[in-house]
């Protein structure tokens, strides 16, 4: 479970960050920044994350043996999934992303500037933490998302929560029991987490 | 990074002799596109059944809905891949239980893999139409009742019809992820795409070519749905109704 929770938390954090600047890419004026960004979230966006993972577990391993001199042997799958999971969620991070800053009225734009702010200051002061007051409780339900998705790390066999309970599972002779527990488990806890979504939506619309 | 590129490989024969590695992809992208299509299917019937249901007024019926779509959301699709698989066999009556495991392996996986996939979207699909469904004016249903519909007649006629067209757009993207969540049927070693894919890396040791191969396939796969359902969107639109319709 610590390793579920690890990638998770990870792949969050890095997600929710890189996304936003690929959001921000996107609706620049820049058009060769727009169309990377774009180009970048919908490659993402279209490819299978069984697929996203395999690639990540034969390149990352490649590079950090060639980039920093590590012996080959050592266990790069970790760093593998964490880096995956990263760049695939802040793909659909940076939807959600844009979204939110697209629902902040387009008058808050203009009334920053006409304070005389920049646009990197009214983006980061003004629009950036309205849109994401707005965005909350869709940000947590891709965390749940990809809460459960983190158990497909099992096609590197990393032992996360899932791909143990499948071991011992099967070393036991105890599959069905491991498997039932393991649905149970991540239910019980995607469950409670999206009911703290919906109270927090609710909360604020209150 | 001195990597040997080599395209050609794709054209050689496979060890079995029978046909060319290339043979292997377009086979494998058969069953992601079978898979997909047949759980779609079920997946939409099964959606649209409990979709309603969700929004009917009885309670039992309702719970039961909800029940399904709060089970089937919130535990990862690769443990209920792997339940049907692995234990429901298990714990049905042992008749059942053992005519299935009578089938070919490949049959097995294709079964399991194609209930779960319908089950998973099927509740994703559910919440669409209960969405879909709330989203029209009550009006609309008090006005079915008032000219002497049936609550069944009234959603037949009135009801789901306005509102399948308003889900259009996310039934797209949810038809979309049936494709790429397919590849998740890999892991119990059922031949789609993705497993072709990496069978063939086993073989050739050219994980590029064949993971780039597979890549543009399911690009390829989006594409043409995007297109299509575009299409779809297009004819059914209502005239002066949802004028954006995106």
């Amino acid at each position: 479970m610590v390793m579920t929770l690890k990638i998770t938390a990870v792949a969050v954090a890095v997600g929710i960050v890189w996304g936003t600047l690929l959001a921000l890419m996107r609706m620049s004026g820049f058009k060769l920044l727009a169309w990377l960004a774009a180009s970048y979230v919908n490659l993402f966006r279209s490819i299978p994350l069984v697929m996203v993972l395999l690639w990540f577990f034969l390149i990352v391993p490649t590079l950090l043996i060639n980039l920093f001199d590590i012996p080959r042997s050592s266990d790069t799958r970790l760093v593998s999934a964490m880096v995956a999971f990263s760049l695939f969620e802040a793909s659909y991070y940076s939807e959600i992303i844009r979204a939110g800053i697209r629902s902040v009225a387009k008058g808050q734009m203009g009334a920053a500037s006409a304070l005389g702010m920049s646009y990197a200051q009214a983006m980061r002061l003004v629009i950036l933490p309205q849109a994401f007051r707005n965005m909350v409780p869709l940000l947590l339900t891709q965390g749940i998302i990809l809460f459960q998705d983190t158990s497909l790390v099992y096609v590197s066999s990393l032992a996360d929560f899932f791909g143990a309970a499948y071991r011992v599972g099967s070393r036991d002779g105890r599959l069905v029991e491991l498997l039932l527990f393991a649905g149970a488990v991540y239910f019980i806890m995607s469950f409670l987490a999206s009911l703290l979504v919906k109270h927090i939506q609710k909360r604020k619309t209150a | 990074m001195n990597y040997h590129w080599n395209w050609a490989i794709f054209l050689a024969e496979t060890p079995s002799g029978s046909t060319t590695y290339l043979g292997w992809m377009l086979s494998g992208l058969e069953v992601t596109l079978a898979l997909s299509l047949s759980a779609w299917i079920i997946a939409l019937l099964v959606g649209l059944l409990m979709g309603v249901l969700r929004t009917v007024p009885n309670r039992w019926l309702s719970g039961i809905a909800a029940l399904y779509v709060e089970v089937f959301r919130n535990t990862p699709l690769l443990v209920q891949l792997f339940i049907w698989y692995f234990v429901l066999p298990e714990i049905v009556p042992p008749s059942i239980g053992d005519a299935y495991k009578a089938l070919n392996p490949f049959l097995q996986q294709f079964l399991a893999a194609m209930l779960c996939l319908a089950l998973f979207t099927g509740a994703r699909v559910c919440e669409q139409v209960r969405s879909g469904i709330n989203s029209l004016s009550v009006g609309q249903k008090a006005a079915g009742l008032a000219l002497g519909f049936t609550l069944p007649q009234t959603y037949r006629y009135v009801i789901l019809p306005v509102a399948i067209r308003i889900i259009l757009p996310p039934l797209t993207s949810e038809f979309l992820n049936i494709f790429k969540n397919s590849a998740v049927a890999s892991t119990i070693g059922l031949l789609e795409l993705a497993a072709q894919g990496r069978q063939l890396v086993d073989y050739t040791a050219q994980p590029y070519e064949s993971f780039i191969a597979v890549t543009l396939m399911f690009m390829m796969i989006n594409t043409v749905v995007m297109i299509l359902m575009h299409r779809v969107e297009k004819r059914v639109r209502i005239p002066g109704h949802m004028s954006g319709g995106q």
